[in-house]
């Protein structure tokens, strides 16, 4: 059964003149994987530093195990940074025993290994590794504590495909033995793949919090594609349909809905080919919530208005 | 949790081991004063041995101080190993008394290098007491140094703090009388020293070695004064770090 592991009511923080949370309410629960999702400058990185107590709470509340953050909490969470380095002459060994000394419980040093994918790096130093072997290593100092909870902050980026899949596996297996982890990535994929929850955060907001299927309902297009010699004008006239493109005989719909459109296009043209529907991927409506924040046709804002 | 797998005996591995895999910081931290000594205190200024003994070791563990914590406090800020840290349960006062320790370490191997030329080639002569008393000065002596180091890392930004430190460094150890006895100074520069805490660490290296007779409560004092200054520095550091992004 999933328990509330952070909860923050009313959360703002500022430096100096700028507003970096706003009012940010949110919870997560236990044994899932929650992305956080939101453009540069959206807050993700000061959310994980209150959570972390590195900054003191300025305003609202902030729970985390039932209490506020602090040298306790810390024993329960395992970090893994954006901006994060070590002394980069010490060995992978080395660093895990260093982190291993500062947990009350430390995972068996092999089994670390063997899941962050080191083997066989041990007494390699840090400045030796590659890059995607880096990120493995702060990966593993992460969970060398056996943490509650797992806070990864853009853990993947510069990491080449093969490394991301691997690094994917392991949190994946985290969450198979009831692991908790908050995700913070720039990748929608990444968070498609492993998130059970997405929170999007932007300008200090939460903008939402859902699942994936959650955030693309709040840009509920889809688009169709075809290759037809059909005209276009009754096209753009249907109530669903938001734009219409045809060049190089290609079609291509930007609709509400892609159901009354495609029976018209079948209606109209029996023998068109080369049809696509697709729904809205988690990306497009990311930028759809993130971006109308600016020009202020944010499709949440017209459904509040 | 035994020792070996507690946190402060593994700060204290691993910022050895990281200084002394850091030969190009290791070396000349090591070597310039135990060479400045060889030149200037046996060499150039024969009848000084003695009294440069006393100041040439307050050289090379201010040196070892300032740059093992406030340099590398500073680059650690800059490559987030701080951040890391802070994030983590570590405790942070393994991370200073690690430090310290290596600092300290050095300044023992600093003034026993010097007390062995002195010794060999210079013609000191001391008692036991006297030769353990000035080791353990020093030592001691460093405290002060570690926690100007640590807040000017701490204050300064990481780029800024190296520079910084080696602009007071090399200063603050003329002016101090460590290269050239203050006594040759003019009168003005004479008076600057006695406000300096390196005056007073070589005061009372001076005084256990025998070398001078001075009032060495005063200078106790003093460095006494510098010390809770230092660190209010460092506690205020500290706290701007809860403030700031890095």
């Amino acid at each position: 059964m999933s328990k509330t592991l952070f909860e923050c009511k009313q959360l703002s923080h500022r430096y100096g003149k700028t507003l970096a949370l706003d009012t940010v309410e949110l919870s997560l629960q236990s044994g899932q994987v929650t992305a956080l999702l939101g453009p540069n400058g959206a807050g993700k990185t000061t959310l994980i530093h209150l959570m972390l107590g590195l900054f003191p709470i300025q305003q609202g509340e902030l729970s985390l195990f039932g209490t506020r953050p602090g040298q306790l909490t810390r024993q329960r969470i395992g970090a893994m940074l954006q901006i994060s380095g070590v002394q980069d002459n010490l060995t992978v060994i080395e660093l895990i025993d260093l982190f291993g000394s500062f947990y009350p419980q430390r995972a068996d040093t092999d089994q670390l290994i063997d899941e962050a994918g080191l083997d066989g790096l041990e007494q390699r130093q840090f400045q030796r590794l590659s890059g995607g072997q880096q990120q493995r290593l702060l990966y593993a100092l992460a969970v060398v504590g056996q943490p509650d909870l797992l806070i990864l902050d853009e853990p993947t980026t510069g990491l080449d495909p093969s490394a991301r899949r691997k690094l994917w596996r392991a949190i994946e297996q985290r969450r198979q033995h009831g692991g908790s982890v908050l995700l913070c990535t720039h990748y929608m994929d990444e968070a498609e793949q492993l998130a059970d929850q997405i929170v999007v955060l932007d300008q200090g907001r939460v903008r939402i919090q859902g699942t994936a299927d959650d955030v693309r309902a709040q840009v509920p297009n889809q688009q169709i594609r075809c290759r037809s010699s059909q005209s276009i004008d009754p096209i753009e006239s249907m109530e669903t349909v938001l734009q219409v493109q045809q060049h190089d005989g290609m079609i291509e719909i930007l609709a509400t809905r892609a159901e009354p459109v495609v029976r018209h296009l079948f209606a109209q043209d029996p023998d068109l080919t080369a049809l696509e529907v697709q729904r809205t991927t988690l990306e497009s409506a990311f930028l759809a919530l993130t971006e109308a924040d600016s020009n202020r046709s944010n499709p949440l804002d017209q459904e509040a208005a | 949790m035994n020792t070996l797998t507690s946190p402060g005996w593994q700060f204290l591995k691993c910022q050895w081991l990281n200084l002394v895999r850091q030969p190009a910081y290791t070396l000349p931290t090591l070597l310039f004063p135990v060479i400045f000594y060889a030149f200037f205190g046996l060499l150039m200024i024969p009848g000084l041995s003695l009294w440069l003994l006393c100041t040439y070791s307050t050289f090379g563990i201010m040196g070892a101080a300032l740059f093992s914590f406030g340099v590398s406090i500073a680059v650690e800020r800059g490559q987030g190993w701080l951040l890391l840290l802070r994030a983590s349960p570590a405790p942070i006062a393994g991370l200073v008394i690690g430090k310290a320790a290596a600092a300290m370490l050095f300044a023992l191997v600093i003034v026993v290098s010097i007390s062995v030329l002195a010794g060999w080639f210079g013609g000191v002569r001391l008692e036991t007491s006297q030769w353990a008393g000035l080791v353990m000065v020093q030592m001691i002596g460093t405290i002060p140094f570690c926690l100007l180091g640590l807040s000017l890392g701490l204050l300064l930004s990481p780029n800024a703090a190296p520079a910084v430190i080696n602009i007071i460094y090399l200063p603050l150890a003329f002016l101090s009388g460590l290269w050239v006895p203050a006594t040759q100074f003019p009168p003005f520069l004479q008076s600057l020293a006695t406000w300096l805490p390196p005056y007073h660490l070589a005061e009372l290296a001076l005084n256990i070695t025998g070398a001078k007779t001075s009032d060495w409560m005063v200078s106790v004092l003093i460095l006494v004064i510098y010390t809770i200054i230092f660190a209010a520095l460092t506690a205020l550091g500290w706290k701007r770090l809860d403030g700031s992004r890095s």
